[in-house]
């Protein structure tokens, strides 16, 4: 887990200090990150908001008031005297690694608490204990969605590198001639036994082949981490051999959900037989992976395979036949959904349903889901860009810490993290994310109706030059950040008019 | 600049309770110049031990202040032959770190004792510490580690 901390004390030479690095190497010992935010005598440097935001909780060791406390807003928080750190830092580590558990087990109060724990050592999943069905079936789905990411960023980036080169090399004939290469492909287009280092189309053709490889494993990894997250270990088997028929029977993702499924509940009801002691030991390397696999890749294959390709023809087609207003409101709802929580349980299922888009669209060159990426993408980015901007056109709204977070704002939403308006959020939630969820479905339907493609699922700015229609696809982010801006402006406005100046409540509270 | 020299070194402190070894420590750094007014000094140090007592776990004691009758920022080691009882619940302490800062000095001064109280809290420095034969090796120890790391 990640956390951050401020320490303090009243003379501000040493228990500030030694708490600071009690914490630290306690964080250390127990692998965990940690960051700590020294508020003494020798000037206190503040914590990046970047890293306060990628923060799963928070400590606070001080004696006298946490400096900006409201850059620490909406995380799971243990507050001591600065002494408890001394003398027992591994039990407040562990006193926090408990809080932010139960803040995760109860996602419902938290404003984007559901970030990855980047946990040391083996597989991970997102899946808490105690809570209700609703939350595990999203939990399941995003550990699936998790591990599939890093594919679909690989393998959508090569892709998208591919047919930027083709069209270098062949001009607009390019993404038509590129998708003919492939590894087992008929003469000049068997890009292993023909690859020219001098031939532009070459390179193309290998960028496309090796995206297009990585991007073979979308289903599978997506349907086995779903099984993995229900089942563990037994569950990956029937799971990513289930995804893998799913693929090749052209169900997309919508098969990959049902063999992940399967083969999850599959795994874990064969590991749960009571068996004797001898077939015991072979349970885990044999039995499971075999008995469920039988039954997720029988069930799959005999029964649920066609049905479900023909649902996802036809979910494909619609989305395809999609014009004019379906297409704009497509884009407004997802696009609200981005800015609604801003990384959170909302922003995630429009999120896996971009990318989970990219897995069905595969190689093809132009479709709507590669538009549904695009709007989702500058959706996402909309939320810290529009609050960045506030800051800077009218400082006077904000405390100083909040300038300090409007910088950081604007890199963390020019590199599509969401995440990064939550420290606005947190302090003033229904002013912040009314204007965030109309800001974002404007982006979100602009960007629809103006047409703008994206196969990279992650990136924002940076892969503005992967982007179709990029220009069209800025000027949608740029005209929900100014919409959303002038939201903020006018609501927090009204808000001062009524209650006086922020600058001078906060000055007052902390003296 | 020297955190400590050696006249700032008492190895066999002998004091009954902590104000006392607190003077002890304190008179040093009117030897070597670094306070003006020892009884403004103490009195600032008294001021913080009272708000809380400076006994850390470990049998470490660090009485600190920040005070006008300081000149620059410094270290006074003590290690007492039996322990004094520094208001740690775990015991008494056998580990005195009596630190000095000028009263709004320099950011830079400020910044070694920030390395000295985290440097406190590592295992092997206050064993060195225990352990080091004599004055001489407690400078070279504190210089090595916390002045020019």
């Amino acid at each position: 887990m990640k956390f951050v901390g401020v320490t303090s004390c009243p003379t501000g030479i040493a228990h500030t200090y030694m708490a600071a690095e009690s914490l630290e190497q306690a964080a250390k010992a127990a692998g965990h990150e940690m960051v700590v935010e020294t508020q003494g005598a020798a000037g206190s440097q503040p914590i990046d908001p970047a890293v306060i935001a990628a923060a799963d909780g928070v400590v606070f060791a001080h004696d006298l008031p946490v400096q900006n406390a409201a850059r620490f807003a909406g995380k799971p928080t243990i507050d001591v005297s600065v002494k408890k750190a001394i003398s027992d830092g591994p039990g407040l580590i562990a006193q926090a690694v408990a809080a932010v558990e139960e803040w995760k087990a109860n996602p419902s109060a938290a404003v984007g608490a559901a970030h990855p724990a980047a946990a040391g050592g083996g597989l991970t999943t997102k899946v808490t204990e105690g809570v209700g069905t609703g939350t595990k079936i999203r939990q399941w789905l995003m550990t699936g969605v998790s591990y599939m990411i890093p594919f679909v960023a690989a393998g959508g980036i090569l892709i998208a590198i591919g047919f930027m080169l083709a069209t270098a090399a062949m001009g607009g004939n390019g993404p038509i001639e590129i998708v003919k290469y492939g590894l087992t492909a008929e003469g000049n287009y068997n890009i292993a036994q023909h690859f020219n280092p001098v031939s532009l189309t070459s390179w193309a053709a290998l960028a496309f082949v090796m995206g297009g490889a990585a991007f073979g494993f979308l289903v599978p990894i997506l349907s086995g981490f779903i099984a993995f997250a229900i089942a563990d270990r037994p569950g990956l088997v029937p799971g990513i051999v289930g995804g893998s028929i799913a693929a090749t029977m052209g169900a997309g993702y919508l098969g990959g959900l049902a063999t992940g499924f399967i083969g999850g509940f599959a795994a874990l009801w064969v590991s749960r037989w009571k068996v004797h002691k001898y077939v015991r030991g072979v349970m885990p390397v044999v039995v499971i992976p075999l008995v469920s696999s039988i039954i997720t890749l029988g069930v799959f294959i005999v029964v649920l395979g066609r049905p479900i390709k023909w649902l996802s023809d036809e979910l494909t087609k619609g989305l395809n036949g999609m014009t004019g207003a379906s297409v704009a409101l497509l884009g407004l709802v997802l696009g609200a959904m981005m800015g609604f929580d801003l990384g959170g349980p909302v922003n995630k299922v429009a999120y896996f349903f971009g990318t989970a888009g990219l897995a069905t669209a595969g190689t093809a060159a132009d479709s709507t889901p590669l538009k549904i990426m695009a709007a989702v993408m500058a959706a996402g980015m909309v939320a810290p860009l529009a609050m960045a901007l506030t800051t800077v056109v009218r400082p006077n709204l904000y405390t100083e810490a909040e300038r300090e977070n409007g910088k950081a704002a604007w890199l963390l939403g020019l590199s599509f993290i969401s995440e990064g308006a939550i420290p606005f959020a947190a302090a003033d939630p229904w002013r912040i994310i009314t204007a965030s969820v109309i800001g974002s479905g404007v982006t979100g339907a602009l960007s629809m109706v103006f047409g703008a493609t994206s196969r990279a699922p992650h990136g924002g700015i940076w892969v503005l030059p992967l982007l179709g229609s990029w220009w069209w696809w800025l000027v949608s982010v740029a005209v929900g950040m100014v919409v959303m801006a002038v939201i903020v402006i006018a609501l927090k406005t009204v808000d001062q008019a009524k209650h006086g100046s922020v600058e001078r409540a906060v000055e007052s509270a902390t003296v | 600049m020297s955190l400590i020299t050696e006249p700032q070194v008492v190895l066999d402190l002998a004091a009954p309770d902590r104000h006392a070894a607190t003077r002890i420590l304190a008179e040093t750094l009117v030897g070597t110049g670094r306070c003006t007014d020892l009884e403004t000094f103490l009195a600032d140090v008294r001021a913080r031990e009272e708000q809380m007592a400076t006994g850390l776990p470990g049998g470490i004691g660090i009485p600190h202040a920040r005070s006008a009758a300081i000149t620059e920022p410094s270290l006074v080691f003590g290690r007492p032959a039996t322990g004094i009882d520094w208001g740690a619940e775990d015991g008494p302490a056998t580990l005195i770190f009596l630190i000095a800062a000028p009263d709004g000095g320099g950011e830079e001064h400020l910044k070694i004792l920030a390395a000295l109280a985290r440097k406190l809290m590592r295992a092997e420095f206050r064993t060195s510490l225990m352990e080091a034969p004599d004055a001489a090796a407690v400078v070279d120890i504190v210089e090595k580690e916390v002045v020019n790391p």
